[in-house]
Protein backbone atom coordinates (compact mmCIF):
# COMPACT_ATOMS: atom_id res chain seq x y z
CA UNK A 1 0.00 0.00 0.00
CA UNK A 2 1.41 3.34 -0.50
CA UNK A 3 1.38 6.90 0.67
CA UNK A 4 -1.83 9.26 0.99
CA UNK A 5 -1.13 12.32 0.20
CA UNK A 6 -3.20 15.31 1.15
CA UNK A 7 -4.49 18.02 -0.81
CA UNK A 8 -6.02 21.48 0.97
CA UNK A 9 -8.05 24.03 -0.64
CA UNK A 10 -6.86 26.40 -3.09
CA UNK A 11 -4.01 23.42 -3.73
CA UNK A 12 -2.67 20.66 -6.00
CA UNK A 13 -0.58 17.85 -5.64
CA UNK A 14 1.25 15.37 -7.64
CA UNK A 15 1.15 11.96 -6.83
CA UNK A 16 3.25 8.84 -8.48
CA UNK A 17 3.69 5.09 -8.09
CA UNK A 18 1.18 3.49 -5.94
CA UNK A 19 0.52 6.66 -4.00
CA UNK A 20 -3.36 7.44 -3.82
CA UNK A 21 -4.14 11.17 -3.50
CA UNK A 22 -7.12 12.86 -1.68
CA UNK A 23 -9.08 15.81 -1.07
CA UNK A 24 -11.84 16.39 1.49
CA UNK A 25 -15.18 17.99 1.49
CA UNK A 26 -15.23 19.42 -1.87
CA UNK A 27 -18.42 21.52 -2.66
CA UNK A 28 -18.61 24.38 -4.83
CA UNK A 29 -14.63 23.00 -5.32
CA UNK A 30 -13.37 21.07 -8.18
CA UNK A 31 -11.35 17.93 -7.75
CA UNK A 32 -9.78 17.56 -10.82
CA UNK A 33 -7.61 14.28 -11.08
CA UNK A 34 -4.95 13.89 -14.14
CA UNK A 35 -3.12 10.92 -14.94
CA UNK A 36 -0.57 9.96 -17.66
CA UNK A 37 -1.40 6.11 -17.91
CA UNK A 38 2.14 5.08 -19.23
CA UNK A 39 4.47 6.87 -16.65
CA UNK A 40 2.21 6.56 -14.28
CA UNK A 41 2.03 10.42 -13.35
CA UNK A 42 -0.83 11.76 -11.65
CA UNK A 43 -2.01 14.72 -9.84
CA UNK A 44 -5.14 16.63 -8.10
CA UNK A 45 -5.98 19.80 -7.98
CA UNK A 46 -9.10 21.37 -5.37
CA UNK A 47 -10.04 24.08 -7.59
CA UNK A 48 -12.07 26.81 -5.84
CA UNK A 49 -12.47 29.96 -9.03
CA UNK A 50 -13.16 29.27 -12.45
CA UNK A 51 -10.85 32.15 -13.78
CA UNK A 52 -7.48 34.26 -12.58
CA UNK A 53 -8.60 36.77 -14.99
CA UNK A 54 -11.93 37.76 -13.29
CA UNK A 55 -9.73 39.21 -10.19
CA UNK A 56 -6.12 41.13 -8.91
CA UNK A 57 -6.00 38.84 -6.58
CA UNK A 58 -4.73 35.76 -8.42
CA UNK A 59 -1.09 35.49 -6.71
CA UNK A 60 -2.52 32.03 -5.18
CA UNK A 61 -2.67 30.49 -8.92
CA UNK A 62 -3.99 27.30 -7.35
CA UNK A 63 -7.24 28.55 -6.23
CA UNK A 64 -7.97 29.51 -9.88
CA UNK A 65 -9.12 26.55 -12.70
CA UNK A 66 -7.35 27.74 -15.46
CA UNK A 67 -3.94 28.63 -13.63
CA UNK A 68 -4.13 25.28 -11.61
CA UNK A 69 -4.78 23.41 -14.04
CA UNK A 70 -1.77 24.85 -16.25
CA UNK A 71 0.92 24.40 -13.45
CA UNK A 72 -0.35 20.85 -12.68
CA UNK A 73 0.51 19.51 -16.04
CA UNK A 74 3.89 21.62 -16.33
CA UNK A 75 4.55 20.02 -13.07
CA UNK A 76 3.77 16.33 -14.25
CA UNK A 77 6.01 16.90 -17.58
CA UNK A 78 9.03 17.48 -15.56
CA UNK A 79 8.44 13.97 -13.79
CA UNK A 80 7.90 12.48 -16.68
CA UNK A 81 4.24 12.61 -17.96
CA UNK A 82 4.11 13.13 -21.77
CA UNK A 83 1.19 15.89 -22.11
CA UNK A 84 -0.65 14.12 -25.21
CA UNK A 85 -1.44 10.82 -23.17
CA UNK A 86 -2.96 12.70 -20.09
CA UNK A 87 -6.64 11.73 -19.66
CA UNK A 88 -9.11 13.75 -16.69
CA UNK A 89 -11.47 12.56 -14.22
CA UNK A 90 -13.31 15.39 -12.90
CA UNK A 91 -15.63 15.81 -9.65
CA UNK A 92 -17.52 18.36 -7.44
CA UNK A 93 -18.44 21.24 -8.51
CA UNK A 94 -22.11 21.30 -6.39
CA UNK A 95 -24.20 23.93 -5.66
CA UNK A 96 -24.39 23.75 -1.69
CA UNK A 97 -27.41 25.96 -1.30
CA UNK A 98 -29.71 27.67 -3.74
CA UNK A 99 -30.43 31.45 -3.37
CA UNK A 100 -32.91 33.20 -5.72
CA UNK A 101 -30.82 36.83 -5.21
CA UNK A 102 -29.02 39.53 -7.17
CA UNK A 103 -25.89 37.34 -5.82
CA UNK A 104 -27.05 34.18 -7.42
CA UNK A 105 -24.18 34.13 -10.04
CA UNK A 106 -21.81 33.65 -7.19
CA UNK A 107 -24.01 30.95 -5.92
CA UNK A 108 -23.44 28.97 -9.26
CA UNK A 109 -19.79 29.20 -8.38
CA UNK A 110 -19.68 25.42 -8.47
CA UNK A 111 -21.38 24.88 -12.01
CA UNK A 112 -18.82 28.20 -13.41
CA UNK A 113 -15.96 25.67 -11.70
CA UNK A 114 -16.63 22.67 -13.81
CA UNK A 115 -17.36 24.48 -16.84
CA UNK A 116 -13.68 26.42 -16.48
CA UNK A 117 -12.46 23.07 -16.02
CA UNK A 118 -13.63 21.87 -19.22
CA UNK A 119 -12.24 24.39 -21.28
CA UNK A 120 -8.26 24.62 -20.08
CA UNK A 121 -8.44 20.87 -20.25
CA UNK A 122 -10.17 21.25 -23.73
CA UNK A 123 -7.47 23.84 -24.39
CA UNK A 124 -4.34 21.11 -24.09
CA UNK A 125 -6.64 18.59 -25.90
CA UNK A 126 -6.89 16.18 -22.16
CA UNK A 127 -10.04 14.15 -22.41
CA UNK A 128 -12.48 13.62 -19.65
CA UNK A 129 -12.98 10.33 -19.04
CA UNK A 130 -15.66 10.54 -15.95
CA UNK A 131 -17.20 13.05 -14.46
CA UNK A 132 -19.66 13.42 -11.02
CA UNK A 133 -20.18 17.01 -10.88
CA UNK A 134 -22.55 19.29 -9.95
CA UNK A 135 -25.70 18.43 -7.60
CA UNK A 136 -26.33 19.89 -3.64
CA UNK A 137 -23.67 17.20 -1.91
CA UNK A 138 -20.20 17.57 -0.86
CA UNK A 139 -17.67 14.94 -2.03
CA UNK A 140 -14.53 13.35 -0.73
CA UNK A 141 -12.04 11.71 -4.02
CA UNK A 142 -9.40 9.78 -3.58
CA UNK A 143 -7.54 9.37 -6.69
CA UNK A 144 -5.33 6.57 -7.65
CA UNK A 145 -3.02 7.65 -10.39
CA UNK A 146 -1.67 3.59 -11.19
CA UNK A 147 -4.88 2.56 -11.70
CA UNK A 148 -6.86 6.08 -12.98
CA UNK A 149 -9.55 4.58 -10.22
CA UNK A 150 -11.57 8.14 -8.69
CA UNK A 151 -13.21 7.05 -5.47
CA UNK A 152 -16.12 9.67 -4.28
CA UNK A 153 -17.65 9.29 -1.11
CA UNK A 154 -20.59 11.60 0.02
CA UNK A 155 -22.83 11.65 3.03
CA UNK A 156 -25.89 9.56 2.96
CA UNK A 157 -24.70 7.47 -0.51
CA UNK A 158 -23.06 4.63 -1.77
CA UNK A 159 -19.27 5.24 -2.53
CA UNK A 160 -18.73 5.03 -5.91
CA UNK A 161 -15.93 5.17 -8.14
CA UNK A 162 -15.31 6.74 -11.57
CA UNK B 1 -12.11 55.89 4.98
CA UNK B 2 -9.06 54.22 3.90
CA UNK B 3 -8.79 51.14 3.20
CA UNK B 4 -8.26 48.34 5.32
CA UNK B 5 -6.37 45.54 5.32
CA UNK B 6 -7.35 42.51 6.54
CA UNK B 7 -3.89 42.00 8.77
CA UNK B 8 -5.19 45.56 10.30
CA UNK B 9 -8.83 45.06 10.68
CA UNK B 10 -7.43 41.41 12.89
CA UNK B 11 -4.81 43.19 14.70
CA UNK B 12 -6.09 47.00 15.63
CA UNK B 13 -9.74 46.37 15.59
CA UNK B 14 -9.75 42.84 17.12
CA UNK B 15 -11.04 43.94 20.50
CA UNK B 16 -14.43 45.73 18.88
CA UNK B 17 -15.47 42.24 16.00
CA UNK B 18 -14.90 40.39 19.11
CA UNK B 19 -17.36 42.48 21.24
CA UNK B 20 -19.44 42.50 17.76
CA UNK B 21 -19.55 38.82 17.99
CA UNK B 22 -20.41 38.95 21.68
CA UNK B 23 -23.56 41.07 21.25
CA UNK B 24 -25.18 39.51 17.99
CA UNK B 25 -23.91 35.69 19.63
CA UNK B 26 -25.27 37.11 23.00
CA UNK B 27 -28.63 37.58 21.55
CA UNK B 28 -28.88 34.53 19.47
CA UNK B 29 -28.15 32.40 22.50
CA UNK B 30 -30.64 34.21 24.46
CA UNK B 31 -33.24 33.35 21.72
CA UNK B 32 -32.10 29.67 21.31
CA UNK B 33 -32.17 29.19 25.21
CA UNK B 34 -35.89 30.17 25.43
CA UNK B 35 -36.99 28.20 22.43
CA UNK B 36 -35.75 24.90 23.21
CA UNK B 37 -36.15 26.13 27.18
CA UNK B 38 -32.93 25.34 28.46
CA UNK B 39 -29.52 26.97 29.63
CA UNK B 40 -27.30 27.74 27.03
CA UNK B 41 -23.74 28.87 27.28
CA UNK B 42 -21.50 30.67 24.41
CA UNK B 43 -18.15 30.97 24.86
CA UNK B 44 -15.99 34.47 24.08
CA UNK B 45 -15.89 35.00 20.32
CA UNK B 46 -13.19 34.47 18.19
CA UNK B 47 -11.98 36.56 15.02
CA UNK B 48 -10.26 35.01 12.92
CA UNK B 49 -8.21 35.19 9.88
CA UNK B 50 -7.63 31.85 8.20
CA UNK B 51 -5.99 30.63 4.79
CA UNK B 52 -8.41 28.34 2.62
CA UNK B 53 -6.58 25.03 3.85
CA UNK B 54 -6.60 25.85 7.38
CA UNK B 55 -11.01 26.26 6.68
CA UNK B 56 -11.21 22.35 7.28
CA UNK B 57 -9.85 22.34 10.83
CA UNK B 58 -12.04 25.70 12.09
CA UNK B 59 -15.55 23.31 12.25
CA UNK B 60 -13.69 19.80 13.33
CA UNK B 61 -12.15 18.60 9.91
CA UNK B 62 -13.39 18.76 6.46
CA UNK B 63 -15.43 15.33 6.70
CA UNK B 64 -17.40 16.45 10.01
CA UNK B 65 -20.45 15.58 8.99
CA UNK B 66 -22.84 18.85 10.06
CA UNK B 67 -26.23 20.71 9.60
CA UNK B 68 -25.09 24.17 8.36
CA UNK B 69 -27.46 27.36 8.22
CA UNK B 70 -26.51 29.54 5.62
CA UNK B 71 -28.23 32.66 4.83
CA UNK B 72 -26.71 35.76 2.65
CA UNK B 73 -26.79 39.08 4.07
CA UNK B 74 -27.39 42.57 2.23
CA UNK B 75 -28.55 45.94 2.69
CA UNK B 76 -26.10 48.11 4.26
CA UNK B 77 -23.67 45.51 4.82
CA UNK B 78 -23.26 42.68 2.45
CA UNK B 79 -21.96 39.14 3.68
CA UNK B 80 -23.06 35.63 5.01
CA UNK B 81 -23.70 33.96 8.07
CA UNK B 82 -23.35 30.55 8.92
CA UNK B 83 -24.84 28.37 12.18
CA UNK B 84 -23.36 25.16 11.91
CA UNK B 85 -23.57 21.86 14.61
CA UNK B 86 -23.18 18.50 14.47
CA UNK B 87 -25.71 16.50 12.88
CA UNK B 88 -26.70 14.57 16.55
CA UNK B 89 -26.58 17.90 18.34
CA UNK B 90 -28.80 19.16 15.23
CA UNK B 91 -31.04 16.07 15.93
CA UNK B 92 -31.34 16.79 20.15
CA UNK B 93 -31.93 20.22 19.29
CA UNK B 94 -35.18 19.66 16.97
CA UNK B 95 -36.39 17.07 19.62
CA UNK B 96 -36.39 19.25 22.25
CA UNK B 97 -37.65 22.16 20.22
CA UNK B 98 -41.19 19.45 19.01
CA UNK B 99 -41.16 18.19 22.41
CA UNK B 100 -41.43 21.91 23.96
CA UNK B 101 -43.80 23.23 21.13
CA UNK B 102 -45.89 20.41 20.07
CA UNK B 103 -45.97 18.16 23.53
CA UNK B 104 -44.86 15.66 21.85
CA UNK B 105 -42.44 13.13 23.96
CA UNK B 106 -39.09 13.23 23.72
CA UNK B 107 -37.23 10.45 21.26
CA UNK B 108 -34.35 8.21 21.19
CA UNK B 109 -32.04 9.95 19.43
CA UNK B 110 -30.50 7.02 17.50
CA UNK B 111 -34.04 6.46 16.06
CA UNK B 112 -34.30 9.55 14.84
CA UNK B 113 -33.16 11.04 11.17
CA UNK B 114 -33.49 14.42 9.25
CA UNK B 115 -36.81 14.20 7.62
CA UNK B 116 -38.89 17.04 6.24
CA UNK B 117 -40.49 18.20 9.46
CA UNK B 118 -37.15 18.28 11.57
CA UNK B 119 -35.21 19.58 8.50
CA UNK B 120 -38.50 22.38 8.30
CA UNK B 121 -38.09 23.02 12.46
CA UNK B 122 -34.21 23.18 12.33
CA UNK B 123 -34.71 25.75 9.43
CA UNK B 124 -36.79 28.16 11.69
CA UNK B 125 -34.61 27.84 14.38
CA UNK B 126 -31.62 28.98 12.06
CA UNK B 127 -34.48 32.24 10.99
CA UNK B 128 -34.92 32.87 14.77
CA UNK B 129 -31.59 32.82 15.97
CA UNK B 130 -29.68 34.30 13.02
CA UNK B 131 -32.30 36.65 13.27
CA UNK B 132 -31.49 37.34 17.15
CA UNK B 133 -27.77 37.95 15.96
CA UNK B 134 -28.53 40.17 12.91
CA UNK B 135 -30.88 42.16 14.98
CA UNK B 136 -28.84 43.00 17.69
CA UNK B 137 -25.89 43.69 15.34
CA UNK B 138 -28.63 46.27 13.21
CA UNK B 139 -29.19 48.04 16.30
CA UNK B 140 -25.77 48.90 17.61
CA UNK B 141 -24.32 50.12 14.24
CA UNK B 142 -27.47 51.36 13.05
CA UNK B 143 -26.83 49.98 9.75
CA UNK B 144 -29.65 48.13 7.51
CA UNK B 145 -29.32 44.18 7.88
CA UNK B 146 -31.33 42.20 5.63
CA UNK B 147 -31.21 38.40 5.67
CA UNK B 148 -32.60 36.11 2.96
CA UNK B 149 -34.63 33.14 3.86
CA UNK B 150 -32.26 30.81 5.20
CA UNK B 151 -30.84 27.64 3.15
CA UNK B 152 -29.75 24.02 4.97
CA UNK B 153 -27.49 21.75 4.38
CA UNK B 154 -26.40 18.52 6.01
CA UNK B 155 -22.86 17.69 4.39
CA UNK B 156 -19.52 17.80 5.31
CA UNK B 157 -17.76 20.83 7.15
CA UNK B 158 -15.70 21.42 4.34
CA UNK B 159 -18.12 21.05 1.67
CA UNK B 160 -20.64 23.56 3.65
CA UNK B 161 -17.54 25.95 4.18
CA UNK B 162 -16.41 26.28 0.07
CA UNK B 163 -19.33 28.58 -0.30
CA UNK B 164 -18.49 31.39 1.99
CA UNK B 165 -14.54 30.83 0.63
CA UNK B 166 -15.22 31.04 -2.49
CA UNK B 167 -16.65 34.36 -2.16
CA UNK B 168 -13.55 35.50 -0.27
CA UNK B 169 -11.57 34.19 -2.32
CA UNK B 170 -12.20 36.36 -5.14
CA UNK B 171 -10.93 39.00 -3.03
CA UNK B 172 -7.73 37.20 -1.24
CA UNK B 173 -6.43 34.28 -0.13
CA UNK B 174 -7.81 34.27 3.30
CA UNK B 175 -10.94 34.54 4.87
CA UNK B 176 -12.39 36.82 8.00
CA UNK B 177 -14.69 35.62 10.38
CA UNK B 178 -15.90 35.94 14.30
CA UNK B 179 -16.41 32.66 15.40
CA UNK B 180 -18.90 31.98 18.73
CA UNK B 181 -18.83 28.57 19.97
CA UNK B 182 -22.54 27.69 22.15
CA UNK B 183 -23.33 24.71 24.22
CA UNK B 184 -25.43 23.41 26.81
CA UNK B 185 -24.64 21.13 29.93
CA UNK B 186 -24.94 18.27 27.71
CA UNK B 187 -26.15 17.54 23.85
CA UNK B 188 -25.72 20.75 21.65
CA UNK B 189 -22.61 22.43 20.86
CA UNK B 190 -22.25 24.15 17.31
CA UNK B 191 -20.75 27.67 16.02
CA UNK B 192 -22.49 31.03 14.69
CA UNK B 193 -20.04 32.57 11.97
CA UNK B 194 -20.45 35.89 11.07
CA UNK B 195 -18.70 36.43 7.37
CA UNK B 196 -18.80 39.82 6.42
CA UNK B 197 -17.28 41.40 3.15
CA UNK B 198 -14.22 43.40 3.26
CA UNK B 199 -16.07 46.54 2.55
CA UNK B 200 -18.57 45.66 5.39
CA UNK B 201 -16.10 45.57 8.03
CA UNK B 202 -15.07 48.93 7.07
CA UNK B 203 -18.65 50.00 7.35
CA UNK B 204 -19.41 48.09 10.79
CA UNK B 205 -16.05 50.28 12.27
CA UNK B 206 -17.29 53.35 10.85
CA UNK B 207 -20.41 53.20 11.95
CA UNK B 208 -19.65 52.26 15.44
CA UNK B 209 -17.25 55.28 15.35
CA UNK B 210 -13.94 53.60 15.85
CA UNK B 211 -12.25 54.52 12.51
Amino acid sequence: MGELIKVGMADWKLCLGDNSVTTLGLGSCVGVALRDPISGVGGLAHVMLPDSNETNNNSNRAKFADTAIADMIAEMVKKGANKSRLVAKLAGGAQMFSFNSSKSDMMRVGERNVAACEKKLKEYGIRILAKDTGDNYGRTVVFFPASGDYIIRSVGKPEKTI
Amino acid sequence: MADLSMEQLTHEYFDVLKELGNIGAGNATTALAELINCKVDMSVPQVRMLEFNELGDLLGGEEMILVGIYLMVEGDIDGSMMFTLPQESALHLVNKLMAGMLGMPEKDIAEMEFGEMELSAMKEVGNIITGAYLNALSTITNLKIYPSPPQIGIDYAGALLSVPAAEFGIMGDNILLIQTKFSDDMDLDGYFIMIPDMDSYQKILHALGVM
